[in-house]
């Protein structure tokens, strides 16, 4: 694995730019004990999500058993193992976004989509989050996209809003 | 120093206890109440997983785990309350809700600790509904082990084990709440990870979740073959243990009965694993003693761990020219019945098949490493073989537990056999050969060889006690007459971690190193029948060295069987011919 990802770094800048990236953060944090999570953090934010190849480099340069890094990665909601589409919606399934149908917005979502819940559109445009509670229950129900939250979502109004992120 | 000692109640009588207890040691030491816990073992797996262990404690408005609440000064403590029997059994119905149901065609039906606690608590039906739709796969990929996540109580004693006493860390908790798992890195399945196959988890499991992969099937069809001669070897710590599993009290030397039983069996021949331990010693003595001679590197390490070996393939690659090119006994068994037997007794080696019954689980994985083929190479030109005909020089391992399960299956009254002996000439061994299941005993076996060849003078005293018990790390400095040779023995990899970290720096001081991947030794192997008694290594032990101090050849190089195989067979210790056939290579698997 390792070898392999040596080849693959030489034939691919992008990537080996992304890693030297990693390799600067982690020797910044070198010594420190539990920083498994935060180099995780980074490294989500460099490869936008968490490629195999990633938590095995990790596990080797932490010097953590690549069990306890899988163990780690699986149990925190925020980590993704599968690539992330350029924008990430965020439907709200929280108590009161419920009551006041957000399950009928998600549906929607879903359908217009054709993805569920933790996946990614195949133009890689969209990923579908169901979360629950993001602390705006005054505008239920809530649709949050990238760093904007919309309040007040219908299915219909869900629509025209996918529509403006390209 | 004084320990400070407390003064408790215990279902209403009065205890002092050391500081520092937990309610779960107190109990149990003093009031002599064994607290029912389905995931604790002491020192290793103190997590309060379960559940099941709670008790009262006056003052407190929740029941405190016993296994980690500490005692202190005036403790009121109930474990058995209207309260603490109904928790327990919730949280044991609990466990119940999503567990398999299959009880009498699992594996453990006769020993599961999660079963027998339902019965002990009086849990009669199960309250809650099972909330997991789908079963969750199997766990095939080892060759060694297999793991049903549908069994698991998600107890960690398995983690547990593997980190901190093997320092392998295979295996971890994936996933979160309701979807937790024990997995290996990716999920990508036991047998495509660090997972050395000790089974050491197994022996801790407390259900049917880990088990050993059988080969009982597939021994069972080849006894019912007339064209297959089927001999079987046994390791020395089978016979130690092996009277475990028919009632026999703990540390019954059962040599004799597991000989009668396996030839009741329908094995062609019985064979001792022994007698290739001595032919071991013969080439590692001759190896260690060539080293030292020639200069060569040191220290020598042993290699008949087959956990081991792939411990260090895998973490310390490094290490790899130090290691022993000896194979283990159980293969050198398998190459010289297929080639020195074979021919000795006009068989047509492909017809043979090598049964060993072994008190381990990463046997199983050592038979089909691709090197382990060298009797089929022996003979491919010989006979133009070609190259689909290639066959292992052993067919089929069996761990102590599944060769009582067949003694069982055939009916066979085991604790009550007369003794019968090993056949010839394969199944003559000395003392030294015996004490491989002991940790500390391959070095004490190759010591009375090694001695004696670099010293010509016969050993004061065979019995080398520095390098016996059953600690985690040994080191003694012996006298070969007048020089001294320093030796190390570690058992349970996490010890043995510490040792070849030296190895690896350049900064250890011994000449020979023993590496025993299972604490206690062989005896304490992952195949090995499972035991509530915490001091079973310990009487496992103290029959071995009965067995071998009852032995009339008790040094490697005086038994008659090695020294005719070296005249007829192989020549000298460490010839070409016997490199050939009994050594073996090792590979870097640091990438995998």
């Amino acid at each position: 694995m390792q070898i392999n990802l040596e080849e693959r770094l030489k034939e691919n800048p992008v990537l080996r730019k992304q890693f030297d990236e990693l390799d600067a953060y982690i020797d910044e944090k070198a010594g420190q004990q539990g920083s498994l999570i935060n180099v995780m953090h980074r490294a989500q934010e460099i490869f936008g999500y968490l490629p195999d190849e990633v938590l095995a480099y990790v596990s080797t340069r932490l010097q953590v058993p690549r069990s306890t890094v899988y163990g780690v990665v699986t149990f925190y909601h925020f980590f993704s193992r599968t690539p992330k589409g350029r924008h990430t919606i965020s439907v709200c399934l929280g108590t009161a976004c419920y009551v006041r149908g957000s399950n009928s917005v998600y549906d929607k979502v879903t359908k217009s989509l054709g993805i569920k819940a933790g996946e990614t559109s195949p133009d890689g445009r969209y990923t579908l989050d169901l979360v629950r509670c993001v602390g705006a229950c005054g505008l239920a129900p809530v649709v949050v996209i990238d760093k904007d939250t919309y309040g007040r979502m219908t299915p219909d109004k869900v629509v025209t809003l996918l529509n403006k992120y390209v | 120093m004084e320990m400070r000692t407390l003064h408790v109640k215990i279902n209403g009588r009065d205890y002092q206890v050391p500081d520092g207890s937990t309610i779960l040691e107190a109990a149990s030491a003093y009031a002599n109440i064994e607290i029912p816990t389905l995931c604790y073992l002491e020192g290793i797996s103190e997590e309060g997983a379960c559940g099941v262990c709670v008790v009262d404690v006056k003052g407190t408005r929740n029941l405190p785990r016993a296994c980690l609440t500490k005692v202190s000064e005036g403790m009121e403590i109930w474990t058995n309350t209207a309260r603490v029997r109904e928790a327990r059994k919730i949280n044991v119905e609990l466990l119940l809700a999503n567990h398999p149901t299959d009880c009498f065609t699992c594996e453990r039906t006769e020993n599961c600790d999660l079963r027998d606690l339902a019965s002990e608590l009086g849990v009669r039906e199960v309250e809650f509904p099972r909330t997991r739709t789908e079963w969750l796969p199997i766990d095939n990929t080892s060759l060694s082990l297999v793991r049903d996540p549908n069994k698991c109580i998600l107890c960690r004693r398995c983690v547990n084990v593997c980190a901190k006493v093997q320092s392998v860390y295979a295996i971890d908790i994936a996933g979160r709440g309701s979807n937790s798992t024990v997995s290996t890195f990716l999920n990508e399945g036991l047998g495509n990870v660090e997972c050395v196959n000790c089974g050491q988890c197994l022996l801790v499991c407390p259900t049917g979740a880990l088990t050993e992969r059988s080969e009982i099937p597939d021994v069972w069809k080849v006894l019912g073959d007339p064209d297959k001669i089927v001999v079987v070897e046994t390791a020395p710590a089978v016979r130690v243990a092996i009277g475990e599993e028919f009632g026999m009290p703990d540390g019954t030397q059962a040599t004799g009965k597991m000989a009668a039983a396996l030839r009741s069996l329908g094995f062609n021949k019985v064979f001792d694993t022994d007698f290739s331990a001595d032919l071991t010693i013969m080439e590692e003595g001759f190896e260690l003693i060539g080293r030292i001679k020639n200069g060569g590197t040191l220290p020598l390490i042993t290699s008949c761990s087959p956990g081991w070996i792939k411990f260090a393939e895998t973490f310390f690659p490094g290490v790899l020219d130090y290691v022993s090119s000896c194979k283990s006994p159980q293969q050198m068994f398998g190459t010289v019945t297929k080639t020195y037997w074979a021919e000795k007794m006009g068989f047509d080696p492909r017809k043979i098949v090598v049964v060993s019954v072994m008190p381990c689980t990463a046997k199983k994985f050592e038979k089909e490493r691709p090197e382990m083929k060298t009797a089929f190479h022996y003979w491919q030109e010989k006979m133009s073989l070609k190259d689909e005909e290639a066959f292992n020089d052993v067919d089929f391992v069996l761990t102590t537990r599944e060769a009582a399960r067949m003694i069982r299956e055939a009916g066979i009254d085991f604790a009550n056999l007369p003794d019968e002996d090993f056949d010839k000439p394969l199944g003559e061994s000395s003392g030294a050969g015996v004490i491989f299941g002991a940790t500390g005993g391959v070095m004490e076996a190759a010591l009375r060889t090694a001695y004696e060849v670099l010293t010509r003078k016969s050993l004061p005293r065979l019995d080398f006690e520095d390098v016996r018990g059953l600690e985690g790390m040994k080191s003694a400095t012996i006298d070969i007459d007048g020089t001294p040779l320093r030796v190390a023995i570690a058992n349970g990899l996490g010890n043995a971690r510490i040792l070849i970290e030296e190895v690896q720096k350049g900064e250890s001081p011994y000449q020979f190193i023993e590496i025993m991947t299972c604490p206690g030794g062989c005896l304490g192997g992952g195949g090995q029948p499972l035991s509530n008694n915490p001091d079973i290594k310990k009487r496992r032990a103290e029959a071995i060295y009965r067995e071998d101090a009852g032995k009339p050849i008790r040094k490697s190089h005086e038994n008659p069987e090695i020294q005719e195989i070296y005249k007829d067979f192989l020549g000298e210790p460490n010839s070409e011919k016997a490199h050939h056939l009994l050594h073996t290579t090792y590979h870097d698997r640091s990438g995998e």
